[in-house]
């Protein structure tokens, strides 16, 4: 008789398990590794499943380099992620192969993202609908060395503010050995890196240009404008000498080492360079031309929900969509990787604006474009050929931008075939 | 018991009538289909799948459809292509005879030494257990320029100028083509140890006894001698020349292949074709061809160097 009260409060047990098993949603939700996102990710996944007891968030995370290609494998044989971090010049190619869908106006009405979110989002539209929703957006800034600074007679707080005065700042911040070589920069030169971006959305503009017409299908660039913008940036390393691509293999790096005394990079960079101990860095708005034109590069990585959430998984990735890009997960997105929110009403509180490192960054967005990549990386490297071809071989630079602008025009042209 | 003796005496079964030759060529076939099965999954289906790919337009995120031979064609009018296909035959070309060289005389000093004769060895092996990526790491931070290049901080401290290396188009290959060349060392000392200590010492001591020089008895014993071994070789290290890519890409992440794509092998650019553009049709085209060179490559080297 025992024995059978046993077998049934087991047999009940194993019930009551298995309808709170079944009653618990498991999403999936994957972005690639980055230390702090990863850590801010965690902490937001834990309040998310705290505020839902019912739903359970599993992260999954890998390396950059092989990211696109494991999220379109996985999500066409049904595995993979409900909710998906992708760059935003990733969305055609997301929306081409069927792997995230549009959100539900009724979850995400068009009009309350467009009046929240900074308009760069709008690179997730298509249409009428919106494929995802950032928490965090970046944009560029000078990162500035202090020391390096202050060693060479310049003043540690009133970093350069144009070009012509970012050019004496580097020629003063330079130092050479015996033979002329570098052995500290004045400025990193680093096309792998953000300067691209640089050359692209902002030097060409203040020369006179635009980088791109027709919704960015069509390459404009090779003119006078990109002529000296090109002659700009190589000449930083070729007549000034201020700067040599390939320093310290990157130009983060040299930064980090203190053996540059300015670099270009981006807001996710932040997290990063908080841990220098050797020595205080500031951070300025990108220096403005001679008229004082200023211009800016921003971008983010989005969180989509992809073909494979559906029903229960479906809703419950809707919430956690919505929670990683309301207020409070851009808050915590700021402090752990220091990402400026994507929400303006978050991002524009007289704490941020005023503050000495996020005030620069901020102030960029006012400004910034935001380039619809067809291929992100092929079309970078457009840009780092046409540097090196002028660096390297010696090109003259209007025969290497007008090849770079050929090459570009091919990869953008074949993507929308 | 008696089941068995009574079917082992049963007249007619098919099992029976056979000869032991054909029972054991049963049972070898038996055995063998299971990994014949698995190879032709795991091997061949793919290989036709690629095929197949090559004559589509599959980018991942749309369907295929049949295109014909346009990926070749495009893949014939594309300079890059070329680019690649020169750079491919330089680390082939370079790399095998100097690799073959530096391990051959390696190993037929090294068959002399007796002291720590194994640790010498080992030394020499140990670069080929590295994982490339991180050997090409190592390297890459080699050639940085002054202040932290150990190669350059060497040169700058002789007062040679410094040397762009992974920054030059014409020192690059070479460059990259160095840390491959010696990771493989161990390897092929080890196997033309082998070889070495396979020819019968009786051979050396009559030429010895003849009054043979010791250049003669390289010529004329040891070098024939060790044709298999040479044979195996320099097939072996033209695949994997041929085939080389965790060195290029690792060695220069920023711009793999670069700068100017002047280190680009074949297997790089059929990557980033599938891997970073999705073109997968047109990369699996690339995949035909590096096949075929390979192939070719293998039959001519087999053919020239077979006894006769």
């Amino acid at each position: 008789m025992r024995f059978r009260h046993l077998l049934a409060s087991v047999a009940i047990g194993f019930a009551t398990l298995a309808t709170t098993g079944a009653k618990a949603v498991e999403i999936e939700y994957w972005q690639y590794v980055f230390d702090t996102r990863v850590k801010a990710m965690n902490q937001l996944i834990a309040k998310f499943q705290e505020a839902n007891p019912d739903i359970k968030v599993k992260q999954t995370t890998f390396p950059y380099a092989d990211y696109q290609t494991k999220v379109a494998a996985a999500i066409l044989a049904g595995q993979g992620p409900d909710v998906v971090q992708l760059f935003y010049g990733w969305t055609d190619n997301f929306i081409a192969g069927k792997m995230i869908r549009p959100l539900r106006a009724e979850a995400f009405p068009a009009a309350d993202i467009e009046r929240d979110f900074f308009p760069i989002v709008k690179a997730m539209k298509r249409g009428n609908d919106y494929y995802g929703l950032p928490t965090a957006v970046r944009s560029l800034a000078l990162f500035y060395n202090k020391k390096a600074f202050k060693d060479a007679g310049l003043d540690p707080n009133n970093p350069p503010k144009n070009l012509d005065e970012l050019v004496a700042a580097a020629e003063k911040t330079t130092k050479r050995d015996g033979s002329g070589n570098i052995v500290s920069a004045g400025i990193t030169l680093d096309m792998a890196g953000q300067d691209h971006q640089w050359w692209r959305e902002v030097l060409v503009r203040q020369f006179g240009g635009t980088p791109y017409t027709d919704e960015d299908t069509k390459v404009t660039y090779n003119d006078d404008a990109g002529l000296k913008a090109l002659t700009f940036y190589t000449d930083l390393q070729k007549k000034h000498k201020v700067g040599q691509v390939g320093f310290m293999d990157e130009g983060q790096a040299a930064f980090r080492a203190g053996l540059a005394a300015m670099t270009i990079d981006g807001t996710f960079r932040l997290g990063s360079f908080n841990t220098i101990k050797g020595f205080e860095w500031g951070v300025t708005e990108l220096p403005a031309n001679a008229e004082g034109l200023r211009s800016n590069y921003a971008s983010y990585f989005a969180n989509a929900i992809t073909t494979k959430a559906e029903g229960e998984k479906l809703a419950a990735a809707e919430k956690f969509l919505a929670y990683v890009s309301s207020p409070e997960a851009m808050k915590i997105w700021l402090e752990v990787v220091g990402e400026l929110p994507a929400r303006r009403a978050a991002a524009l509180t007289p704490e941020n604006t005023g503050h000495p490192i996020y005030g620069p960054f901020l102030k960029g967005l006012d400004y910034a474009h935001t380039t619809l990549f067809k291929d992100e990386a092929a079309q970078r490297q457009v840009a780092i050929d046409m540097v090196n071809r002028v660096l390297i071989n010696g090109d003259d630079p209007k025969a290497s931008l007008a090849k770079a602008a050929q090459d570009e025009q091919a990869i953008i042209d074949r993507a929308k075939r | 018991m008696s089941a068995v003796t009574h079917r082992e005496a049963a007249p007619g079964g098919l099992w029976s009538r056979m000869s032991l030759g054909q029972k054991q060529v049963i049972w070898a076939w038996g055995f063998l289909a299971v990994p014949l099965a698995f190879y032709a999954v795991i091997r061949f289906w793919p290989t036709f799948q690629a095929f197949y790919l090559s004559v589509t337009d599959w980018s991942i995120t749309r369907p295929a459809s049949f295109i014909g031979l346009e990926n070749y064609k495009r893949l014939f009018a594309d300079p890059l292509f070329w680019q690649v296909f020169r750079n491919t035959f330089m680390y082939l070309i370079l790399g095998t005879p100097i690799s073959l060289l530096i391990s051959f005389t390696v190993a037929y000093y090294l068959d002399r030494v007796r002291f720590m004769h194994s640790f010498i060895r080992a030394l020499y092996f140990l670069p080929f257990l590295t994982t490339a990526a991180a050997m090409a790491w190592v390297w890459r931070w080699f050639y940085q320029p002054v202040p932290i290049g150990v190669i350059n901080d060497m040169l700058a401290s002789f007062g040679i100028p410094q040397q762009p290396f992974l920054r030059s188009t014409t020192q690059a290959l070479p460059a990259v083509l160095a840390p491959a060349v010696w990771a493989g060392l161990g390897f092929q000392i080890i196997i033309f140890l082998a070889g070495l200590r396979a020819i019968p010492v009786t051979y050396y001591e009559a030429a010895r006894i003849d009054g043979l020089s010791e250049g003669a008895i390289l010529r004329k014993i040891t070098l024939p001698l060790l044709k298999p071994t040479l044979v195996f070789l320099v097939v072996f290290s033209s695949i994997g020349f041929l085939r080389i890519f965790d060195q290029v890409y690792n060695i220069n992440t920023n711009d793999p292949g670069g700068p100017l794509n002047s280190t680009k092998p074949l297997v790089l650019m059929i990557y980033q074709t599938a891997f970073s553009s999705y073109e997968m049709g047109y990369a699996a085209a690339q995949t035909v061809v590096l096949f075929l060179i390979l192939l070719v490559i293998s039959l001519v080297q087999l053919r020239l160097m077979r006894d006769r």
